[in-house]
């Protein structure tokens, strides 16, 4: 292989025709082609000569990346005048484009408006260099604090939590998952107030007072995550996100709308974080971002509060980690779809709950639209109507059925207008899809207009429904690995959790403090239903 | 060869400017002025040349009479004794035209050329770098006379299957000819204008070439014309200097006598002029101690080149008793130390007194007496030394890691003090910035007027001088031009030296923060810049593949060791102060004698470009690192490689020991700091007396045993390192964001 690279090396040759257009923008007309040809040799050579010099400038500039810069000094070694005016990092002025079987490289050269440049404000004067010291080790130990890289890679984490063998004893687990190389034991010390955290989520069941020290840790961790800073958020966040799933219920029972979003944007940060292996906590994320989801009431004043916007953000969430984790062992997808799908065909079920069954089976793609909403189309248009044009039940049921009508309508005209066949008839809508067939109609004719919005929505994930498999491989938690698809059951908890301490000051202080709530997510897997029992003593 | 070009232009550019440094320079270099004291002529003068080539040495004095050098000829010729051919005729015409502008200076101005007559001479006895004018014609000459260019496979490949067909154990050291045949074919087959036999020859034969000669390959590949071969310095040197191969006799012998048989005269031809066989007696050497020897541009050192006896021993310290008086005063004074611990410190300056037999002697080189604030110094270094930790396998040491936040891969070098309170960044946007590590703020003397109104009998006078409200805890140094590639405190902390891409190396003072000089004379990038461990002299090393030392009162340099084959890409004193060693991109460091400007050892082993360098404390061993990611340790005594350790998987361009040795730490571009039990290592090999007699190492793969312990940065590679006093390791590194 290397043989073969070197050849390559050997061979390449810049084209004679860029000597010749070369030529003729610097007006010589009619180049030789023996003049091209030596030419173009010559030009490779100098052009290779100037690259392994300023690869010795990348060198002692102690960087991996050559810079124009580079090849300005090894120019100047040449005594040839250095190229202006390619100072910019991102900046490649080449564009390239092909057609009729020719390959070309062109400038973009745009018209600048020289009065914009003046009056655009200055851009902020970036940030000086500035120092800043952290123990790399202490006496041979390499303390796990944010500025040393995570401790164990992810492939070393995924061989920790696919190996049967430690998956079995979480005890032994976690030491080995936090080891660095060669010095484990003190590695645990060090790093002991981190690991005895998870014990905490193994058994999340078993009631206990959290002592006052994990109380701190959990206020701390909360302000983090609350807090403004983005950056932050995503570190912190690393190796506790097992404290998320107690934030969520507690504050999807207190309706705290405000917080639910920061939760939702930390799980966010949780999946973008390329380090972690989050396979592990997928069955504690899933049911937090699916209550997010379907949850009959998010927030205290339902008709006011834009709780959609949540639903929309956690459904999008919940499409992303389909898409990230969804293997042929989890069949995450094919869960949450039933799960979805059930909840919808209910006819219970609220107009919140619908609108959040609808949002999370819409993001999942064009497929599950066509296949599991647009045949609904006819039976949500009915209900709709009957809350639009019926006697005015409540408020919050108009705003509801309002939602979920616009819903439909966006998500489904797309697809719609991509799998109907012209022309859009009026008439014929109304046939297919009865009362929102009117409005389809002329949303269908608006996408068609708008080819951009199509050509971003092609490329999504298909689905692929395939019978849920009972068993999780992902159980640390205990959870238990039904068979079958166990009714979803309501557990109540004598709730002595005092996770809600009264401390003042604390942005997560429930407002009365009496009360205890707890969700529970069992059945078919970690990914299914969510009751929301309110326990009050 | 810039080195030399150099030397005539500058001088009109300076002689305006610097008249009265000038004479200086003068008195100094012609040598008829030379004094024991520091100032004028520290070093004396440097070795007369013995026993150069008489042609190159008519090249040389052709090329000073074109220039209109005529001084520089007169004594050129004197020194080399070549009175009988030529004839003074030249000195009228052209020395007289320069005897006429300016009557007063054209003596000082005359005997200043000397500088570069002297320095001439010297390049071209210690190795090959050539002119201009000498090297296209001179040495590409010899490629002149050809056999037919189609046969040169046949050749080849001959050779390549009589080596594949003997016995094993010869086949490895044949197999070294492959290398350096193959190159030398090629270039004849593309001198003689044979450009595609030459590239079909390529194609055929360098695949079969050892991986790590990659680097020349591709140079080489993009060579088709002989045009390209008069510009690449890289392929001149390959031909002026003999690749050196280490062939036992048996072999040898078996391939003289295949070649004989054959008549294959082209490559014997090749052998008897472009390479070097250094043959010795005994066992044929294994394929694993050839290939850890193997690397550089042209071969093995030759094994006479390092049998020069060195002294790496430690100077002793002269002023130990001095300041055992004064600590007392001083603990008295200041402190009220209790009197345990004079005792202790009593014993550990007799310990010292004694002088080691490797060591050189102490006048050898001369070194700046210690000034009073040295001697507080080393009062402290004592105190600090006596509370510092004992490091080893089970007690490693802690690190503290200093980013540079915000340096946008910016940050080029980076240097702490001694007592690790100051550090220095050099950047590349061509700042360097000083930051104070401690709390006490970094403060300017005040301006010259305020100076005066200062009461100078009062106690706290060097209090007063400072300006407050300077106070702050960085400073930047503005001067430079381009890239800063280095930058090196004084062991004094009063100045600070940082070479960069312009070409210059400047000294700054730390006292006022303002540039007090710019050295010019490697015109071209400055690559590397170190302060002897006594202060006074630094040495640097450049794009122009020599090495500079200089005095920091002098603005010319004392020394030029010349002859690596590529650029001197890192530079350091040794703990001595006697001997500098330089890395260099041919893949060989040397180690050079100050007294003498001679080369005294050639390692090569290393298969890439050397970018770091550490003596340890007690001078008898030296590590070395490189883009291939391996450290080289080093025997200087015996002159023998002793040690690799492999781990890092990117180029290395921090190294440095604990202050008692026993722990040798390396930082790299893989974002690692690595520790090495480095006691392990030199004691596994200093109890084989074999090896020492012969030169063949046999590496013991150890590395995994002798690493203690790795620790990875979060996307900052490791661009120094520093022990403090007491052992705790500094690194220090830029953060890159993506």
């Amino acid at each position: 292989m290397a043989e073969e690279r070197r050849q390559k090396l050997c061979s390449v040759i810049l084209p004679t025709e860029s000597m010749k257009a070369m030529a003729e923008s610097v007006g010589v007309g009619s180049l030789q082609e023996d003049s091209c040809l030596a030419l173009s040799e010559e030009v490779s050579y100098r052009i290779k000569e100037i690259a392994q010099d300023a690869l010795k400038f990348m060198h002692h500039g102690k960087r991996r990346k050559l810079t124009t810069g580079d090849i300005d000094h090894a120019l100047k070694l040449k005594n040839v005048e250095p190229l202006y005016g390619f100072q910019s990092q991102e900046f490649i002025p080449f564009r390239f484009a092909s057609g009729g079987g020719r390959e070309l490289h062109f400038y973009e050269e745009k018209e600048v408006d020289l009065s914009d440049i003046i009056n655009t404000p200055l851009p902020r004067v970036p940030l000086d260099v500035s120092l800043k010291a952290h123990w790399l080790s202490i006496d041979g130990v390499q303390p796990a604090i944010p500025e040393n890289p995570p401790p164990v890679p992810k492939e070393q984490q995924k061989t920790d939590s696919t190996e049967p063998l430690k998956a079995v004893k979480p005890g032994q687990e976690e030491e080995g998952s936090i080891q660095t190389k060669g010095q484990g034991a003190s590695s645990a010390e060090v790093k002991g107030s981190s690991a005895k955290m998870v014990p905490l989520v193994m058994k999340p069941r078993s009631t206990h007072e959290l002592s006052v020290e994990q109380q701190l840790y959990y206020k701390e961790i909360t302000e983090a995550c609350v807090g403004s800073c983005e950056a932050k958020r995503a570190v912190c966040v690393c190796n506790k996100c097992y404290l998320f799933l107690f934030q969520v219920r507690v504050n999807v029972v207190q309706n705290n709308l405000a917080l639910l979003i920061y939760l939702m944007r930390m799980v966010k940060a949780l999946m973008d974080n390329p380090t972690l292996y989050l396979e592990k906590y997928l069955h504690e994320l899933i049911p937090a971002v699916v209550t997010c989801i379907v949850s009959k009431q998010l927030c205290l004043r339902p008709d006011v509060d834009n709780h959609w916007a949540l639903r929309d953000f956690a459904a999008r969430l919940m499409a992303q980690s389909c898409k990230t984790f969804s293997t042929t062992t989890n069949n995450i997808q094919s869960r949450i779809t039933k799960t979805f799908t059930k909840a919808l065909l209910d006819d219970k079920t609220q107009w919140t709950t619908r609108y959040g069954c609808i949002a999370g089976l819409a993001e999942l793609g064009h497929d599950v639209i066509k296949t599991l909403i647009i045949p609904r189309l006819s039976v949500e248009g009915a209900r709709i109507k009957a809350v639009m044009d019926g006697p005015v039940v409540s408020n919050i049921d108009k705003i509801g059925a309002d939602h979920v009508q616009s819903l439909l309508l966006k998500h489904c005209a797309s697809v719609v207008a991509k799998t109907r066949p012209l022309p859009d008839m009026v008439d014929q809508y109304k046939v297919d899809y009865g009362y929102l067939g009117t409005m389809l109609c002329s949303h269908v004719v608006k996408a068609r207009a708008q080819a951009a919005f199509q050509a971003q929505t092609v490329n999504r994930t298909t689905l692929t429904i395939t019978q849920p498999r009972p068993t999780l491989s992902v159980s640390q938690s205990g959870l238990s690995t039904s068979s079958g698809s166990r009714a979803p059951s309501i557990i109540k908890v004598p709730s002595s959790l005092t996770l809600m301490s009264t401390r003042p000051g604390t942005p997560t202080q429930p407002s009365p403090p009496a009360t205890k709530y707890i969700v529970m997510a069992t059945s078919a897997g970690a990914a299914s239903t969510h009751i929301i029992e309110s326990h009050t003593f | 060869m810039a080195a030399v070009q150099d030397g005539p232009m500058e001088l009109d550019t300076e002689k305006e400017t610097k008249p009265e440094i000038l004479s200086d320079g003068t008195s100094k270099l012609s040598g008829n002025a030379a004094s024991g004291t520091l100032s004028s002529s520290p070093l004396t003068a440097g070795g007369a040349p013995k026993q150069e080539d008489q042609q190159t040495l008519i090249a040389v004095l052709q090329f000073l009479r074109r220039n209109k050098l005529s001084e520089s000829v007169e004594i050129l010729r004197r020194e080399a004794g070549l009175e009988d051919q030529e004839d003074s005729q030249t000195l009228d015409g052209s020395g007289g035209g320069k005897g006429d502008r300016d009557g007063g200076e054209a003596n000082s101005l005359l005997s200043r050329v000397s500088i570069t007559s002297a320095a001439a001479p010297q390049i071209i006895l210690s190795t090959s770098v050539t002119n201009e004018q000498l090297d296209v014609s001179v040495v590409l000459s010899a490629y002149s006379q050809q056999g037919d260019p189609s046969l040169y496979q046949v050749y080849y490949s001959g050779l390549k299957n009589f080596i594949e067909s003997v016995l094993d154990c010869h086949r490895a050291e044949l197999s070294q000819l492959f290398y350096p045949l193959f190159v030398h074919m090629y270039l004849e087959l593309v001198y003689n204008n044979h450009e595609n036999e030459a590239k079909a020859f390529f194609e055929k034969f360098g695949g079969d070439q050892e991986c790590y000669y990659q680097d020349d390959l591709r140079v080489l590949c993009g060579l088709t014309k002989k045009e390209h071969l008069k510009g690449n310095e890289v392929l001149l040197d390959f031909r002026t200097s003999r690749f050196v191969l280490r062939i036992s006799r048996d072999s040898y012998q078996l391939l003289k006598r295949h070649l004989q048989e054959r008549h294959n005269n082209q490559i014997w031809n090749i052998i008897q002029e472009h390479l070097y066989i250094d043959i010795f007696d005994g066992m044929p050497r294994s394929k694993s101690q050839i290939d850890s020897m193997s690397g550089s541009f042209a071969g093995e050192a030759r094994r006479e080149v390092n049998k020069v006896k060195v002294f790496h021993g430690l100077l002793k310290e002269p002023e130990i008793e001095v300041p055992l008086d004064d600590e007392e005063d001083e603990a008295e004074n200041e402190e009220g130390k209790p009197k345990k611990k004079k005792t202790k410190k009593d014993s550990m300056g007799s310990k010292s007194k004694k002088q080691d037999p490797n060591a050189p002697q102490q006048n050898r080189i001369p070194l700046p007496e210690l000034k009073d604030s040295d001697k507080l110094d080393k009062i402290m270094y004592m105190k600090e030394s006596t509370k510092r930790i004992r490091l080893g396998p089970e007690n490693l040491p802690s690190i503290c890691f200093y980013s540079f936040l915000n340096a946008y891969q910016g940050l080029t070098a980076v240097d702490f003090t001694d007592d690790s309170s100051l550090l220095a960044g050099g950047f590349a946007d061509s700042t360097v910035r000083i930051w104070s590590v401690t709390p006490k703020k970094l403060r300017k003397v005040k301006s010259a007027g305020e100076l005066n109104l200062i009461d100078k009998e009062s106690d706290d006078v060097l209090e007063r001088i400072m300006d407050e409200k300077t106070a702050s805890e960085s400073k930047i140094l503005c001067g430079h031009s381009g890239p800063v590639y280095s930058v090196s405190f004084s062991p004094d902390r009063n100045y600070l030296l940082s070479s960069s891409e312009d070409g210059t190396v400047r000294l700054w003072s730390l006292q006022t923060f303002t540039c007090l000089v710019g050295y010019k004379g490697h015109n071209y990038p400055v690559w590397d810049t170190h302060f002897s461990p006594f202060g006074y002299y630094f040495v640097s090393g450049g794009h122009d593949r020599v090495a500079r030392l200089w005095a920091t009162d002098h603005y010319q340099p004392l020394r030029i060791f010349a002859g690596h084959l590529a650029d001197v890409t890192c530079t350091r004193f040794h703990p001595n102060s006697n001997y500098v060693a330089t890395g260099s991109t041919d893949r060989t460091i040397r180690l050079w004698d100050v007294l003498n400007g001679n080369c005294v050892r050639i390692f090569t082993g290393h298969k890439g470009p050397v970018h770091s360098l550490a003596f340890s404390p007690n001078g008898k061993f030296l590590a070395s690192g490189s883009t291939d990611g391996r450290v080289l340790l080093w025997d200087i005594g015996h002159g023998l490689m002793i040690g690799e350790l492999k781990g890092h998987t990117d180029t290395i361009y921090a190294l440095k020991f604990s202050r008692d040795g026993e722990i040798l730490a390396s930082g790299s571009m893989d974002n690692t700091v690595r520790l090495w039990d480095s006691t392990k290592a030199f004691d596994d090999v200093e109890t084989d007396d074999f090896t020492a007699a012969t030169g063949h190492i046999h590496l013991p793969d150890n590395s995994q045993e002798l690493l203690l312990g790795t620790y990875h940065s979060k996307s900052t590679p490791v661009t120094h390192l520093h022990f403090t006093r007491r052992n705790l390791l500094l690194a220090a590194g830029g953060y890159s964001s993506q």
